[in-house]
């Protein structure tokens, strides 16, 4: 058998991930995610915190709760369910930069930590920020007319 | 001619495996010699922990082959970690002439084969092989952080936290290595580092049939046909390309990854994988069915995918590699 018909006989019989399972998950998950977000909104414009900083610190205490959990081991236990539920909003941020920090520390706080923690969400901040700058462009184009 | 029938087959003189909570939590935890519930081995770095198990292990083997130390000519050691550092720090205190060996998972069978002989020629009286692997070293080195939040897909393997050693020996009782074929690197052109099964699957038929067909042995001749780490997709490619070349396997044959865990309830997907898989299989739960009688001729085959974490982001394809080790309970 050569090459090409044993990578097709290996892809035709090769189990595949189940879609439909992983798609609720992640919907059921990431819409919990995002109602709790909600939630902390109201719950700080409720304690007459100003719109603007309520609208920050919704974010931060995402951030926060997903690099305790993180910390906690509880994170992947969570995500492995999830998938995608957790992995899109920011909390799959906060946990790709939280895990490599607390892997990475026996190599040093500069060398290690420092160094590899954002070896996962390095590409998102990269191409984050390029395509709001391509998007500030466009944005700049479209004003003039 | 790939196969060497050893003119002085070698004494397995001792051997010892030695495992994490997951895989004394399987189904083969009674045969390991000693278990660590929490992975570290005492240790405060996932490298250091294997290392130690290394030690571990190494010690356990000689004290049940009744060894001293002093008495070993050589050591032939090996796992996955860069530049084989596990095996480095680990075998470093007993002070004895070191061969490192990297065949990745297939290391255990390239270490018997060196070992073995090498004692059967002569230039050794008594040596040990050594080889391990660990989740959390090995996750790190060629996947993702421990708490990294991400989903496998179902042809991941799971890499055992275990290492295995026998001591082999010029003169003794039996079991008896009895034939080796060292493995070609066999590029079956699959890319998918999560299917690691399919990768290695080529180079076992490759060894498997040159074996057969050059020893003459029919799959009736073993007890049992054990690939060290192809998993269930693995097992099955073997399975059914082995049938078409005309060698029904199902009754005799299984693999150390499917064996060590425990199916679904144990979360490892394909199975096990790892150089300590089929290291502590062997040395462990093998050897102890050779000791009881019930097993007299079993064919090992340490399967190895040759990539690192770079080469599959560069788009290459991953070779895999088989080493046969005939262990037999007579010369």
């Amino acid at each position: 058998m050569n090459k090409k018909a044993y990578g097709e006989y290996v892809k035709a019989r090769m189990p595949k991930s189940p879609l439909l399972k992983d798609c609720a998950f992640a919907f059921l998950v990431g819409g919990l995610i995002c109602s709790l977000a909600e939630s902390l909104l109201h719950l700080y414009l409720y304690w007459k915190i100003p719109e603007e900083t309520a609208k920050t610190l919704v974010p931060v205490t995402l951030v926060f709760v997903s690099a305790l959990l993180t910390g906690l081991g509880v994170f992947d236990d969570i995500a492995k369910f999830a998938g995608a539920g957790t992995l899109v909003p920011i909390t799959g941020f906060a946990n790709a930069v939280a895990a490599p920090a607390i892997e990475n520390k026996s190599e040093g706080l500069i060398m290690g930590v420092g160094a590899k923690m954002f070896t996962i969400a390095g590409p998102v901040i990269v191409y984050g920020t390029l395509c709001s700058v391509v998007y500030g462009v466009i944005y700049w184009i479209v004003g003039l007319f | 001619m790939r196969l060497i029938r050893l003119e002085n087959p070698p004494t397995i003189l001792g051997s010892a495996a030695v495992g994490s909570k997951k895989e004394f939590e399987g189904p083969l935890g009674a045969d390991l010699d000693l278990h660590d519930e929490t992975g570290t081995f005492g240790m405060d770095t996932w490298e250091k922990s294997e290392s130690e198990m290394q030690r571990i292990v190494l010690n356990l083997a000689l004290a049940k082959a009744k060894c001293e130390t002093a008495e070993l000519d050589a050591i032939f050691a090996g796992d996955l970690l860069n530049q084989c550092v596990g095996s480095a720090y680990g075998l470093l205190s007993f002070g004895k002439p070191f061969f490192g060996l990297y065949g990745a998972c297939s290391t255990f069978a390239e270490a018997a084969i060196l070992g073995s002989m090498l004692v059967s020629a002569g230039y050794f009286h008594k040596v040990a092989t050594v080889s391990s692997s660990h989740f959390c070293s090995a996750e790190r080195q060629f996947r993702f952080p421990l708490e990294y939040g991400g989903q496998r897909t179902p042809t991941a393997q799971w890499t055992a936290t275990a290492a295995g050693s026998f001591i082999l020996g010029k003169e003794g009782e039996g079991p008896y290595i009895t034939e080796v074929m060292a493995g070609r690197i066999i590029d079956g052109g699959i890319k998918d580092a999560n299917n690691m099964g399919a990768a290695m699957a080529p180079a076992a038929i490759d060894t498997l049939l040159a074996y057969f067909e050059e020893s003459g042995n029919s799959p009736d001749t073993f007890d049992r046909i054990l690939t060290g780490d192809l998993g269930r997709e693995g097992v099955l490619i073997t399975l059914e390309l082995m049938k078409r070349e005309g060698y029904d396997l199902t009754r005799v044959y299984n693999d150390c990854g499917l064996l060590l865990f425990g199916g679904k309830s144990q979360d490892v997907h394909c199975g096990g994988s790892g150089c300590g898989c089929s290291a502590s299989v062997i040395s462990g739960h093998i050897m102890k069915r050779f000791h009881s009688g019930e097993f007299h001729d079993v064919l090992y085959l340490a399967t190895g995918a040759l990539m690192n974490a770079d080469s599959t982001k560069q788009g290459s394809s991953i070779p895999g590699i088989a080493h046969l080790v005939h262990i037999s309970s007579h010369k």
